[in-house]
């Protein structure tokens, strides 16, 4: 007797790849009509009754599918039944925690729209008043202060942070759990904290404000998110890929630095996003050591400089129509930068994966 | 005569309503498997072998839906259990692997449970409930050839074993969902030749109840556990299956030379 059925011929005809697992493209379509039903349901609903506005519908959309579910759920087991229902909640939770999200990106969209002018981009306002027409002045030396700042404190950061991880785990020296205390307990230190600790050290001893001590304090807030995100990124390395490379005869110099880092390289480009993400939007830090500035500063030693932060939070304070159109304007600015830097960390870090 | 050197008889009766009709396998774009047509008959072992690449892992995680959880995996033909394609639109994959349970090529005994909390560990991941969880325990791990090892020592973690001692753990742990069919993907590569023969052990006994397929690269073993083998080749395309038959003739009158080679040692 055979357990083959028929004849195997390795030159038949190859049929198509499917995917059977993944939900048809039929059923997509009938989620979509049924969505569509739901929400033309809804807003009927909202014009009928007393419900009002976006909210209202979508509490009206959420009862409407919740009861379509328990309705059709009857047919099915139990399991199933509660599987349905539990997606339904999941996926309501969802979109209730992306509306505030949304709400906030949306708002910096249209309000920040509103006063940004081209010369935002290339002008300070060094000459101009903040309740001056939008089309004079700019935000230029604000973003090129950010930029300063940011950079030298990810210059300094990143590598003291990617080092403290490879102390933590590749190292495990003596000190490994101080360190990891100290960089845990750096990670609370509120942000105007490390601004006085710069204003007393550096800015005192130095007699004057500048870019490089905004760094430092911003460097300070940065240190313990890249120090831990990378201690978490490394922990992922196999050991059997270090085993590999001491088995090689390599050190542990070489083998962290031409096996362990480089294997979660795209890891360590997220902490150092995170750190970056973390420290941009600062502006308490920088009250006490950048202040700020109206004019184009390009040396970090020179004395007070712009930044977003400073920017937006002094044209608040000032509060006429126009400085507060300039703020929402140097929000957007602020958000569209940090955007920026994740895409060229992100294309930077994914280059040569291949 | 074929059923003379068979402990079980006939195919029809102890079908165990595994089995593939032009099953294809892709990663991508790479066409890993292609037209895999096989039966696997009820309390039997088959064997799966074959040199390095040519598509028998593929194929053994066809077989219980893990070939899904890689992105690009796509699959064509059909993968019957019972005579109902698992691929189907309606199909719980979750429920077809706790039918059709696998043993990996690395002992992967969960490192957080102790060896008790191992062996029950499917019982809690899938929600069954039994009567005498202790009795099943002690019926699992004596299947697995485990029990009068770690019988004293149900409390230490699945972790403090040595390797053959964590595979055979692992067994238990798939028998305590009670699956139809055990896949085993190579399942002593990596253990000394004692922990091997313990387990081929135990693998004939299982047998006794339950169908397995096995992937090995070891003719020897081959030889020794299973009642079928299944001989898969990837000659620069796809792999494909090129001759199926019972072991001894597998090894001592294949119909394929390239068979007869591979099992001789002759390649591979």
């Amino acid at each position: 007797m055979s357990i083959v059925n028929e004849a195997t011929q390795p030159l038949a005809p190859v049929p198509t790849p499917t995917q059977p697992w993944k939900r048809p493209k039929s059923a997509q379509r009938k989620d979509l009509t049924f969505a569509t039903v739901v929400a033309v349901a809804a807003a009927i609903f909202v014009l009928i009754t007393g419900f009002a506005g976006v909210d209202g519908w979508l509490f009206a959309s959420f009862f409407l599918v919740l009861g379509i579910t328990l309705v059709r759920g009857r047919k099915l087991i139990a399991k199933e039944r509660r599987n349905n229902v539990a997606s339904l909640l999941i996926a309501s939770a969802a979109i209730a925690a992306f509306i505030p999200w949304m709400s906030i990106f949306v708002s910096v969209l249209i309000k920040g729209a509103k006063g940004l002018r081209p010369n935002f981009l290339y002008s300070d306002m060094r000459t101009t008043t903040p309740d001056d027409v939008l089309s004079m002045g700019g935000a230029a030396h604000a973003i090129l202060g950010s930029l300063i700042m940011v950079i030298i404190a990810t210059l300094i950061t990143l590598p003291l942070g990617i080092l403290s991880g490879v102390y933590l785990t590749e190292v495990r020296g003596r000190f490994t759990n101080v360190v990891r205390f100290v960089i845990q307990s750096m990670s609370g230190v509120p942000s105007i904290v490390a601004g006085l600790f710069i204003y007393t050290t550096y800015v005192n001893a130095t007699n004057s404000f500048s870019a490089l001590a905004g760094s430092f304090a911003l460097g300070i807030l940065m240190l313990p998110t890249v120090a831990r995100t990378s201690e978490e990124v490394l922990k992922l390395v196999p050991d059997d890929l270090r085993s590999a490379s001491f088995a090689l005869g390599a050190r542990q110099w070489r083998t962290t630095m031409m096996i362990v880092l480089p294997t979660v390289r795209s890891g360590l480009i997220t902490a150092a996003i995170l750190g970056t993400a973390r420290v941009v939007g600062e502006t308490a830090p920088l009250l006490l050591t950048s202040l700020s500035n109206t004019s184009f500063i390009f040396n970090p030693v020179q004395g007070p400089i712009g930044s977003l932060p400073m920017y937006i939070f002094g044209l608040l304070q000032i509060g006429t129509e126009n400085a507060i159109n300039r703020a929402w304007a140097g929000s957007l600015i602020l958000l569209l930068l940090v955007f920026g830097l994740f895409s060229l960390a992100r294309y930077v870090g994914g280059k040569d994966k291949r | 005569m074929s059923n003379a050197v068979l402990s079980q008889p006939s195919t029809e009766s102890g079908f165990a309503g595994l089995e593939t009709r032009d099953a294809h396998a892709w990663f991508g774009s790479h066409h890993a498997l292609a037209g895999v047509t096989l039966k696997f008959p009820a309390r039997t072992v088959t064997g799966l072998i074959g040199p390095s690449g040519c598509g028998k892992s593929t194929y053994l995680r066809l077989l219980n839906r893990m070939h899904e959880f890689i992105p690009s995996a796509a699959m064509a033909g059909e993968v019957l259990l019972h005579g109902e394609d698992m691929y189907g639109p309606e199909v719980d994959a979750a429920s077809i692997r706790l039918k059709v349970g696998m043993v990996f090529q690395k002992p992967n005994p969960f490192p957080a449970m102790t060896i008790k909390e191992n062996v029950l560990s499917g019982l809690r991941l899938a929600h069954i409930k039994v009567d005498d969880e202790e009795a099943l325990m002690e019926q699992c791990l004596t299947r697995a050839g485990l029990w009068k090892e770690v019988k004293d020592r149900l409390g230490a973690s699945g972790g403090s074993l040595s390797g053959g001692q964590q595979q055979r753990l692992c067994i238990a742990r798939s028998l305590a969902v009670e699956p139809e069919v055990l896949l085993m993907d190579e399942p002593c590569s990596a253990l000394d030749p004692g922990s091997t023969l313990r387990i081929e052990e135990t693998i004939k006994e299982l047998a006794q109840k339950i169908t397995v397929v096995i992937v090995t690269h070891n003719m020897q073993q081959a030889s020794r556990v299973s009642d079928y083998c299944a001989f898969f080749l990837a000659d620069g395309g796809p792999g494909y299956l090129v001759e199926a038959d019972e072991t001894r003739r597998m090894f001592t009158a294949p119909k394929d030379s390239r068979t007869a080679d591979y099992v001789q040692g002759k390649f591979g």
